[in-house]
């Protein structure tokens, strides 16, 4: 056996650890502080900062803000959405992928584009497919005889907002969808699929009753996986809307965004404090996910 | 008998070949669906002002009636205001700026990362498996949490100064808080985990130090790992969007993304310029399309294996 050279691991972990201690572990410990501190004015006293006490309000403020329960819905809807209808669109497409052996390579490599690429330049190209008069969405609509929508201009309804934005996001979040499931159906012990077709058995069938459980631990994985990004959606709204957030200001806010909006306003007094509630009870939902993930897993994934 | 089978076996191929059209149709449209935006975007790029605002939309151009001011008007200088004397879209600086961010994390991410995961796979220390499940369990803590610290701790470091920060404090802000990356530790340790243990014993025998069996053996046998987290960590600078908003006091201090929305939105009549926005969304989308077809099986490699670790 090797014996234990503990001092000379540590040497090698040094960097990492003195990084991960200030840029990780300590912002961590330091979120849940910050978010009880009473008006908190951190680079006052020449960067050492000021508090009265400590408090629970901060939460307080944040449960009574409006603006953070349209974060909260946008968010859910986002992720409640999107990633359904990705995860289900994706897996028939790598299904359909997996037919067709001689263009595979050329179609995933189609398919992979939108994750090599900027999210607010594309976001941006999005929203002028979305422009009422001269975008592209709207010309295809009145080839089927369907008015004009106006989706992201001044006067844009809560729906037709939402619409375009999960249209981009579904766009965005098929790329990894698609490689994952396909490298992950070549896992997949070939025999089935025999014993299937001496059965006879219908693509359906096949889909439903092989594909769909053998993938089950991995479809369940980026599910949550994918609900946990979904959840911290910021990128895509600021492509599309602009910093603005919304076709009226703030109107597609996400979680991530009210963050954002209270750090950025850093100088005022508690701002950054309620930047970090909000962001703990992001953590907070983070953690319910993963934790779902770990039960569900255990008790309903066919292996 | 036989020519009922023959029948049969025709009527199956039939039914075969018109399925895999059907697969073939399907997965045309949804090539189509996932090209349209690129195009959209280069064919806005390249049309004028009344080409743009034409109703129902033009849907084709040929080459011949490209027009190329788009792209010439980004680099025109801006005659007043605070950006008087600039470039409409400082393209050029933005990129360098991204670049030498891009170099100078992903230089600092791979040497974290391989002599972490060295330790991790090779070394046998105290607590050595409790470290690395604390490390993994870190992943799953949503960025924000630490943004709003580091955001602080930069403050204090002197790194981000409204009034007097230099270029090379912002490069600072921008790099340091991302030289570790768990998740590369992760993928690399187990790359590492597979170079046979006799290797390390025999080397040990020959008396060759750790730091020189790390470099000389185990960094050349899993340089493709090594290649992928290099090309995958160095894409990353180009989508970076809100800490380099955060954290840099001058607008020339920042990264591509930063200066393409709003860049071409009159503040004062809230009008757009469509075809400019699209030229520069061009620019800054090239280089990563550039990068992912020079190496696209390192980085589908790589990213599809992010997905599978669960």
């Amino acid at each position: 056996m090797e014996k234990k050279n503990n001092l000379r691991a540590w040497i090698y972990l040094a960097p990492l650890l003195i990084l991960m201690t200030v840029f990780t572990f300590y912002p961590i410990v330091n979120a849940f502080i910050i978010s009880i501190y009473k008006d908190y004015q951190p680079l006052a006293n020449n960067g050492a900062g000021i508090i009265t006490g400590y408090t629970l309000q901060n939460f307080l403020f944040i449960f009574k803000n409006q603006l953070f329960w349209i974060s909260v819905k946008n968010t859910f809807v986002i992720a409640f959405v999107s990633v359904p209808i990705s995860i289900f669109l994706s897996l028939f497409i790598s299904v359909a992928l997996k037919n067709i052996p001689k263009l595979k390579g050329f179609f995933q490599t189609i398919y992979f584009l939108p994750y090599v690429t900027n999210a607010i330049a594309v976001g941006m190209a999005f929203a002028f497919m979305f422009h009422q008069n001269y975008g592209l969405f709207n010309a295809i609509l009145g080839w089927f005889g369907i008015d004009a929508i106006n989706w992201i201009g001044g006067t844009a309804s809560w729906t037709a907002q939402m619409g375009a934005l999960l249209i981009y996001t579904i766009w965005s979040g098929l790329a990894f969808k698609i490689l994952v499931f396909t490298s992950g159906m070549q896992n997949i012990d070939k025999q089935y699929y025999d014993a299937a077709k001496i059965d006879s058995a219908s693509k359906w069938t096949v889909f439903k009753r092989i594909t769909v459980p053998l993938l089950s631990p991995l479809i369940l994985y980026i599910s949550i996986t994918s609900m946990i990004g979904a959840l911290k959606a910021y990128n895509s709204v600021v492509g599309l809307f602009g910093i603005q957030m919304g076709a009226q200001p703030y109107s597609m806010m996400t979680i991530v965004a009210f963050v954002y909006r209270y750090v950025s306003g850093y100088t005022d007094v508690g701002y950054i404090s309620y930047a970090s509630a909000a962001a703990i009870i992001l953590f907070i939902i983070t953690v319910v996910f993963s934790l779902i993930q770990g039960v569900v897993s255990r008790k309903r994934v066919h292996y | 008998m036989s020519e009922i089978f023959v029948q049969n076996e025709k009527a199956y191929k039939r039914k075969r070949i018109a399925g895999n059209i059907t697969i073939y149709i399907f997965l045309a449209l949804v090539a189509i669906s996932i090209l349209i935006p690129f195009y959209w975007m280069i064919l806005t790029s390249f049309k004028n002002e009344t080409q743009i605002t034409q109703i129902p939309p033009i849907l084709a151009l040929s080459p011949s009636d490209w027009k190329l001011s788009n792209y010439t008007d980004l680099f025109l200088t801006v005659p007043s205001g605070p950006r008087a004397g600039e470039p409409l879209f400082p393209f050029f600086r933005y990129m360098a700026n991204t670049v030498l961010i891009s170099l100078l994390t992903t230089v600092g991410t791979t040497i974290t990362t391989i002599l972490s995961a060295f330790a991790f796979s090779r070394l046998n220390f105290k607590g050595r498996d409790t470290l690395f499940a604390v490390l993994l369990a870190t992943m799953m803590v949503p960025g924000e949490i630490f943004i709003l610290t580091n955001f602080l701790t930069i403050n204090k470091f002197g790194w981000y100064n409204i009034f007097t920060q230099t270029y090379g404090q912002a490069i600072l802000a921008m790099t340091i808080p991302f030289m570790v990356s768990v998740f590369y530790i992760f993928y690399l340790r187990q790359t590492f985990k597979q170079i046979p243990n006799e290797l390390y014993f025999a080397a040990k025998v020959d008396g060759t130090s750790d730091f020189k069996y790390l470099l000389k053996i185990m960094v050349p046998i899993a340089m493709p790992t090594i290649v992928t987290i290099i090309i995958l960590n160095s894409m990353g600078a180009w989508s970076a969007y809100i800490w380099p908003a955060l954290v840099t006091a001058n607008d020339k201090y920042r990264l591509v993304s930063n200066g393409l929305r709003g860049a071409f939105t009159d503040t004062s009549t809230g009008r757009t310029d469509y075809g400019q926005q699209m030229a520069a969304s061009v620019l800054v989308t090239l280089p990563l399309l550039i990068v992912f077809f020079t190496f696209r099986k390192q980085i589908m490699r790589g990213v599809s294996r992010s997905g599978i670790k669960g």
